[in-house]
C-alpha cells in the first residue's frame, strides 16, 4: 500500500468528515446555547436533501439549491423553535428532547407522503463531477468541494462567533444566559437565531451528502446517530470538539473501510467508548463553545 | 419617586419568601436594604429585575409598571443590576465583559466615552483589559461587574452585597465610587452586610426581616439606633 494511497484515503475521510462536521456543529451549537438536545436534527438533514431535490427539480441548478436549502431548513428551524420549543424552556431538558423526538417522526412521515418511500438519486452537478489530480493522485472533485466548502463555512462561523457582537452574546449566553438578559439583551432572539443556524447547517449537510449516498426518507436516522456520537466524542456543546471529532470519525470510517470493511460503521462507536473511558467529558468538554 | 414597590410577593416553589414588600427610591437617592441572612434582600432585587418566576404585586419604574416586562426591557428602561455572585463571564476577557454591558442601548459615542472614562473610575481594570476575566481577583471581578453594569449609564443601579469578601482598601475605593456615581446622577439601591458603612453613605434605609419590611427611616437616625440594628441586623 503506497503512501499516496493512504493519503488519498485520508482525503476521502476528510470529505466524509466534512459532512459530519456540518451536522455535528449544528447540533453542538444548539446544545451549547439552548441546552436543547435536538432529536429532530437528523430529520432536518433529510428535509434538506429533499428540499434540495425539489429546488433542483424546479430550477435545474445545483448552486441555487445549495443557497436555498440552508435558508429553507433554517426557516423551518425558526418556526419550530418559536412555536414548539420555546414554550418548553425552563422545564427541564427532557421536554424539548421528547418534543423534537416526536417531531422527527412527523417530518419523516411528511417526507414519505410528499416524496414516497422509495429512495431518489441526486447527482453532483456536472461542474463538480469527475476527478482532479491533487498531486498524490486523482481525487473526486465533488469531495474536494465538500472539504473546501466546509472549511470556508467553519472559518465564517468562527469569525462570526469570535469577532462580532452577536458572537459575543452567543459565547456569553452559552455560559450564563441570565447575566446576558440582565445586561439588556433579548436572549430569546439569540436562541431563535442559533436554532435556525443549527438546523440550517443540518439541512445543508443533508443536501451535500445526497450525491454521495442518495436520498431516502430514513436517511436522517443514521445521520442523527453519527451527530450524537461526534458531539459525545468532542464534548457536548463544544464547537471545536465537534469539528475535531467529526473529522476523526470520518477518517476512522474511511480507513476501516479498506482494512476491515465490515467494521467501518462500528469504528465511531469504538472511538466513543475509548473517549468515554479515558475522558468522560469528551475531548473538548466543558471548555466552552470555542474552547 | 423613581422606583415604587408595592405589595411585592415572591415564591420559590411553595415557600412564600417575600410577603408584601413596600419600598420607594427617589431620584438621586442612595437607599440601603439591610437585614440578616435569608431575610429576602436578594430576592427583592431579583424580583425588581424580573428574575423571579413566581411573583405578584406592583413594581413601578418612572411611572411604568414593569412587573410584566421581560428582564432585558427593564434594563432598557434604565435599571442596572449587579448580582450577588458578580456573574463575570468566564472565557471572555475583561474587555469583552465590558462590551457585553454596552450592547444594549449604548451608541458608539457613549461606548467610546465610557471606555475613556474607565481609567479614572476603574484604574485596575484598564491595566487588565485583555486578561481573561476569571483570572481577576475577587475584588477586581466585583469592580468589573460594577463597571459592566455602569457601562449603559443606568438611571437606577441595584447592587447586591458588592463589598462581600473584598479587601478593605478596595471597599474604600468602591464606596468612593458610589459617591461619585451619585454625583453623576445615578440613583442607587444597595444591599450591604456592612450596616455602618451602608448607612454612612445612604440617605435612607429599609430593614427587611422574614420577607417583610419591618423598619424604615433616614440613614443617620438608623445609624444611631443600635437597638434596631441589634434586633434585625446581627447574624
Ligand atoms: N433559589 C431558591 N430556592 C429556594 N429558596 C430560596 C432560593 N433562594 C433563596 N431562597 C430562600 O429565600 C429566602 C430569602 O433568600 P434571599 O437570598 O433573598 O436572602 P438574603 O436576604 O439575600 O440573604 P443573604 O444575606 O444570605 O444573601 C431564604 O430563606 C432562602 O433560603
Ligand atoms: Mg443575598
Amino acid at each position: 500500500m503506497s503512501p499516496n494511497f493512504l493519503l488519498l484515503q485520508a482525503f476521502t475521510g476528510f470529505a466524509l468528515g466534512a459532512i459530519y462536521v456540518l451536522l455535528a456543529v449544528g447540533l453542538a451549537l444548539v446544545f451549547g446555547l439552548l441546552t436543547v438536545i435536538n432529536f429532530a436534527h437528523g430529520a432536518m438533514f433529510a428535509v434538506g436533501a429533499y428540499i434540495g431535490i425539489f429546488v433542483f427539480g424546479l430550477t435545474g441548478n445545483f448552486w441555487i439549491s445549495l443557497v436555498i436549502v440552508p435558508l429553507a431548513v433554517g426557516g423551518i428551524g425558526l418556526v419550530v423553535e418559536r412555536v414548539l420549543v420555546r414554550p418548553l424552556y425552563g422545564r427541564g431538558i427532557d421536554y424539548p428532547l421528547l418534543l423534537t423526538f416526536g417531531l422527527s417522526y412527523v417530518l419523516l412521515d411528511l417526507i414519505r407522503i410528499l416524496w414516497g418511500k422509495q429512495g431518489l438519486p441526486f447527482d453532483a452537478p456536472d461542474a463538480l463531477s469527475g476527478a482532479v489530480d491533487i498531486g498524490i493522485g486523482y481525487f473526486p472533485l465533488y469531495r474536494l468541494f465538500l472539504i473546501a466548502l466546509t472549511a470556508a463555512l467553519l472559518v465564517g462561523l468562527w469569525l462570526f462567533i469570535d469577532k462580532t457582537s452577536y458572537g459575543l452574546v452567543i459565547r456569553a449566553g452559552a455560559r450564563d444566559p441570565e447575566i446576558v438578559r440582565v445586561l439588556g439583551i433579548d436572549i430569546a432572539r439569540v436562541w431563535l437565531m442559533v436554532f435556525g443556524i443549527g438546523t440550517g447547517l443540518a439541512g445543508l449537510a443533508g443536501m451535500l451528502a445526497a450525491p454521495l449516498q442518495g436520498v431516502f426518507p430514513e436517511m436522517g436516522t443514521p445521520a442523527l446517530m453519527v451527530a450524537f456520537v461526534i458531539t459525545v466524542i468532542g464534548g457536548m456543546g463544544s464547537l471545536v470538539g465537534a469539528v475535531v471529532a467529526g473529522l476523526l470519525v470520518g477518517l476512522a470510517e474511511s480507513f476501516t473501510a479498506i482494512f476491515a470493511p465490515q467494521f467501518s460503521q462500528l469504528s465511531m462507536y469504538v472511538i466513543m467508548v475509548l473517549v468515554l473511558l479515558l475522558r468522560p467529558q469528551g475531548l473538548f468538554g466543558r471548555a466552552g463553545l470555542l474552547g | 419617586m423613581m422606583l415604587t414597590v408595592t405589595g411585592l410577593n415572591a415564591w420559590y416553589g411553595r415557600s412564600h419568601v417575600l410577603q408584601g414588600v413596600d419600598l420607594t427610591v427617589g431620584r438621586g437617592e442612595i437607599v440601603s436594604l439591610i437585614g440578616r441572612n435569608g431575610a429576602g434582600k436578594t430576592t427583592t432585587l431579583r424580583a425588581i429585575m424580573g428574575l423571579i418566576a413566581r411573583r405578584s404585586g406592583r413594581v413601578e419604574f418612572e411611572g411604568v409598571d414593569i412587573l410584566p416586562l421581560p428582564v432585558h426591557r427593564r434594563h432598557r428602561l434604565g435599571i442596572g443590576f449587579v448580582p450577588e455572585d458578580r456573574r463575570i463571564v468566564a472565557g471572555l476577557s475583561v474587555r469583552e465583559n465590558l462590551r457585553l454591558g454596552m450592547l444594549a442601548g449604548v451608541d458608539r459615542g457613549a461606548a467610546a466615552a465610557f471606555m475613556a472614562s474607565l481609567s479614572g473610575m476603574f484604574p485596575r481594570l484598564v491595566e487588565r483589559l485583555d486578561q481573561p476575566a476569571d483570572t481577576l481577583s475577587g475584588g477586581e471581578q466585583q469592580m468589573l461587574a460594577i463597571a459592566r453594569a455602569l457601562a449603559s449609564a443606568p438611571k437606577l443601579m441595584m447592587l447586591d452585597e458588592p463589598s462581600e469578601g473584598i479587601m478593605p482598601v478596595l471597599v474604600d475605593e468602591m464606596f468612593q465610587l458610589f459617591g461619585r456615581m451619585r454625583r453623576d446622577g445615578t440613583t442607587i439601591l444597595l444591599i450591604e452586610q456592612n450596616v455602618e458603612r451602608a448607612l454612612g453613605i445612604s440617605d435612607r434605609a429599609y430593614i427587611i426581616d422574614q420577607g417583610r419590611i419591618v423598619h424604615q427611616g433616614d440613614a443617620p437616625a438608623l445609624l444611631a439606633d443600635t437597638a434596631i440594628q441589634e434586633r434585625y441586623c446581627t447574624v
